[in-house]
């Protein structure tokens, strides 16, 4: 797997450090790294370019080199220009007379057609009346799927199945909004290459009849360096407004929002989450820059965490964390359960600064020490799990011999164990704080 | 296409036309940049540069492309290469092995089997149902009978999708209700595919999952294991299908899926488009895994088989973007 860039900047900044100061050269070799790290975060290679042009003019100035700390200064200032690239969180952008047009456009497969779900149950809530428009007549049920979307979310969708031109359809959907008193038009278009011209002449002409407030590129967050193309080229045509990035609950890096925004201008304004209706969450430029920098993310890490839990297991669990009452029988599910989450020096690569420290720890020698704890715990009884201080010499012997340990390391664990508890009581935050003192306790 | 002396994989014309006609589209009939590297015919360190930036603008990612430029790099001074032809040539082979992966065969026309079961899977909209769809009809127009199994339960209107593509390719498609459970599915896809149907081939159409859901993955497994207690050795294929604009996450879907279920091939979508699909380089050099088709358009017909030679020449074939 890649190495964070905060730990091989780290390295090259051990070296400056060294030096105390801080030469073109020294820069260009932080700056390499950052480069790779870019590149392998799928920002397009061009745009990394200009970005590292941009960078170094910033950081081989004087502020750096009578700087304390020039390490810092870079990496902050990749992160800083990071961020102003990827620019502002934007509303929606509604203004004028009702109906107010979205037009969704994108490449096939993008998530158009969810996304369309999601913003009308996101506009509702804000107590406006929305109106689906099904104009994809291409893709096979791809009328039927946004139908299903409406009925479930309870929003009316005007579809005319798949023999109209899309053009026609959006007329007569703007006419029934005027009619039915939508104020909100939101339009799923099919997805289409920008290479297809016919295919764009199309959106052209739905543009210039139903006059959006918004045309939104909807674009997944995996794309690669096509991202470049393909937002520069649905800019050129059609002439955007914002752009959605979807799928961002997987764990791609996201550089084509880097890419995308650049050559653009326009605004990222929505992220997706999840699959469900619900998953639409405004876009936050900073958590975008650290995703892209790899330089970690708790709440990525807590979600993950969510996901396996079963929720209710989850809520249970933390109300003993907060009250101190987490037992040894607690910790063992706990364990089994965060082992399902992949190996541990992954999770804690996720939490900001402990990437060193997970780069530090043997991933093998660890799980194998995980694996060892699990077996002592699972030799005890469940009596023992709940109350551990009933545990006396000769119940430990039986564990010992029971987990094919020492009597010794049953001890260190149930020394460690209070050690945690004692931790645990401290920490009133409940989750977040759980799973850190959970590995810290144990000394990992 | 430059003339190609180790051009060795079997394709037949009509495919090859198919894919010259949509990659048509992104050459525009202009020779690249490499094509005005040729005529330099020297090698330089800005050649190296070059091929480089192509490669990683392919999406090849960079340590693939470190390793392949390093190789033929190497090769090219032991050789003592002098031309640039020659160079490229050089990398062009680099490339291929790799895509070659030293895998078996594609084991989804096997006359010796009873029922094959194809299982396929990947991410949201990577184009599973549509390529189910045009294999259903290049394996029908093969005359084998196939039948599909409408395993994605969980998108609105997956279900119809499919149907429409089956009726199609004239494949019967085997389908419960919306929301129901993807295992009873394939599990009555197999009975039908055994018993009334006499199938020769059966594709299981699965819904679009991120491999970082813990759940959806496991899901998935559950259906494969479906298929595994019902018929020897099943699946008997698992294919990723992967879009050609993924970037460098696809190394750890592929990584994922094939943890989770054993990829063993990719099904390259939507090269029509100007995306390279380069990542699957890395993916052939890391897991091991062959790509065995690439998806072309959304006809029915935009489907071929993988010819390496093919991919790499398009691959590095420079067009004008800036
Ligand atoms: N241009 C082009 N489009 C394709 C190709 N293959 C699939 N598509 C399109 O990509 C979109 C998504 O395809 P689907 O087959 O629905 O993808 P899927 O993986 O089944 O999607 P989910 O089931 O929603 O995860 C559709 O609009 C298809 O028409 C291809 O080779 N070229
Ligand atoms: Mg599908």
């Amino acid at each position: 797997m890649f190495d964070n860039l905060s730990d091989k900047l780290q390295d090259v900044f051990d070296n400056l450090g060294k030096k105390g100061r801080l030469t073109e050269a020294d820069v260009d070799r932080a700056l390499r790294q950052v480069r790779l790290a870019l590149l392998e975060a799928d920002v397009n290679y061009k745009v990394v370019k200009d970005f590292i042009v941009r960078v170094k003019e910033r950081a081989v100035g004087a502020d750096v080199m009578h700087s304390l700390s020039p390490a810092q200064q870079v990496i902050k200032i990749v992160h800083e220009e990071l961020i102003n690239t990827l620019g502002e969180a934007a509303p929606l952008n509604l203004s004028g007379a009702p109906p107010h047009v979205i037009m969704l456009v994108g490449l096939q497969g993008s998530g158009k057609t969810t996304t369309a779900g999601k913003l009308a149950r996101r506009l509702r809530k804000q107590g406006r009346r929305p109106l689906l428009v099904a104009a994809d007549t291409y893709r096979p049920a791809a009328v039927k799927q946004l139908e299903v979307l409406g009925e479930q979310l309870d929003i009316p969708v005007h579809s005319e199945g798949v023999e109209p031109p899309p053009p026609e359809i959006v007329n007569r959907a703007l006419k029934r909004a005027r009619r039915e008193a939508r104020d909100v038009v939101i339009i799923d278009t099919a997805g289409r290459l920008t290479i297809d011209d016919q295919m764009m002449d199309e959106l052209v002409k739905i543009k210039a009849l139903s006059k959006p407030d918004e045309v939104l590129l909807v674009a997944d967050a995996m794309t690669g360096q096509e991202a470049v193309r393909v937002a520069s080229d649905f800019h050129e045509r059609v002439g955007l407004t914002g752009i959605i990035l979807t799928k961002i609950d997987g764990d791609a890096r996201g550089g084509a929002a880097i890419s995308m925004r650049s050559v653009t201008g326009v605004p990222i304004k929505f992220v997706g989450v999840s699959e469900k209706l619900d998953g639409l969450e405004p876009f936050y430029p900073d958590r975008m820059a650290s995703r892209i920098l790899g330089m970690g993310d708790v709440l990525t890490m807590i979600e993950k965490a969510e996901e396996v839990m079963d929720k209710e297991e989850a809520a249970r669990m933390e109300k003993k964390l907060r009250k101190g009452e987490f037992d040894l029988d607690d910790f063992l599910k706990q364990m089994r359960q965060m082992r399902k989450m992949g190996p541990i020096t992954s999770l804690l690569s996720m939490i900001p600064g402990m990437g060193q420290i997970a780069k530090e720890i043997d991933p093998e020698a660890t799980d194998k020490q995980l694996k060892h704890i699990e077996a002592i715990i699972s030799s005890m009884t469940l009596e023992e799990r709940r109350n551990p201080r009933i545990i006396n010499a000769s119940r430990k012997r039986r564990i010992a011999r029971g987990s094919g340990t020492t009597v010794q390391e049953v001890n260190e664990l149930l020394s460690q164990f209070r050690q945690m508890q004692r931790l645990m009581k401290q920490l009133q935050s409940g989750k977040r704080g759980g799973l850190g003192g959970l590995l810290g306790g144990f000394g990992l | 296409m430059p003339f190609n002396p180790f051009r060795r994989a079997k394709i037949d014309v009509e495919d090859q036309e198919r894919i010259d006609r949509s990659l048509e589209k992104t050459r525009g009939g202009i020779l690249g940049r490499l094509g005005t590297l040729f005529q330099a015919n020297e090698i330089t360190d800005e050649l190296w540069e070059e091929l480089e930036e192509i490669l990683i603008m392919g999406d090849v990612g960079v340590e693939t492309t470190m390793k392949l430029v390093d190789a033929t790099r190497d090769r090219v001074r032991r050789e003592g290469v002098k031309k640039i032809e020659d160079a490229y040539q050089i990398l062009k082979e680099e490339m291929v092995r790799i895509l070659q992966a030293d895998a078996p065969p594609l084991d989804i026309d096997n006359p010796h089997r009873l029922l094959t079961v194809v299982l396929v899977v990947g991410v949201n909209g990577s184009g599973k149902t549509t390529t189910i769809g045009k294999l259903a009809n290049y394996y029908r127009k093969k005359g084998k009978r196939v039948v599909l199994a409408a395993a994605d339960t969980f998108r609105a209107a997956a279900i119809d999708q499919l149907k429409i593509w089956g009726k199609r390719a004239g494949v019967s498609v085997i389908a419960h209700k919306p929301g129901g459970d993807p295992g009873a599915v394939v599990y009555d896809a197999i009975r039908a595919s055994q018993e009334s149907r006499d199938a020769d081939i059966l594709f299981i159409d699965t819904a679009g999952r991120l491999h970082t859901n813990y759940n959806l993955m496991k899901e998935m497994e559950k259906i494969r294991n479906v298929a595994r207690r019902q018929v020897h050795k099943a699946p008997h294929e698992v294919l990723l299908v992967l879009d050609a604009t993924t970037g460098q996450n696809a190394i750890t879907q592929a990584e994922k899926f094939k943890q989770s279920v054993g990829v063993t091939g990719v099904v390259l979508t939507k090269l029509d488009n100007t995306a390279k699909g380069g990542v699957v380089i890395a993916i052939a050099d890391r897991l091991g895994v062959p790509v065995r088709f690439v998806g072309t358009g959304e006809g029915i017909d935009d489907i071929a088989e993988f010819d390496p030679w093919v991919f790499v020449e398009s691959l590095l074939e420079h067009d004008k973007r800036t």
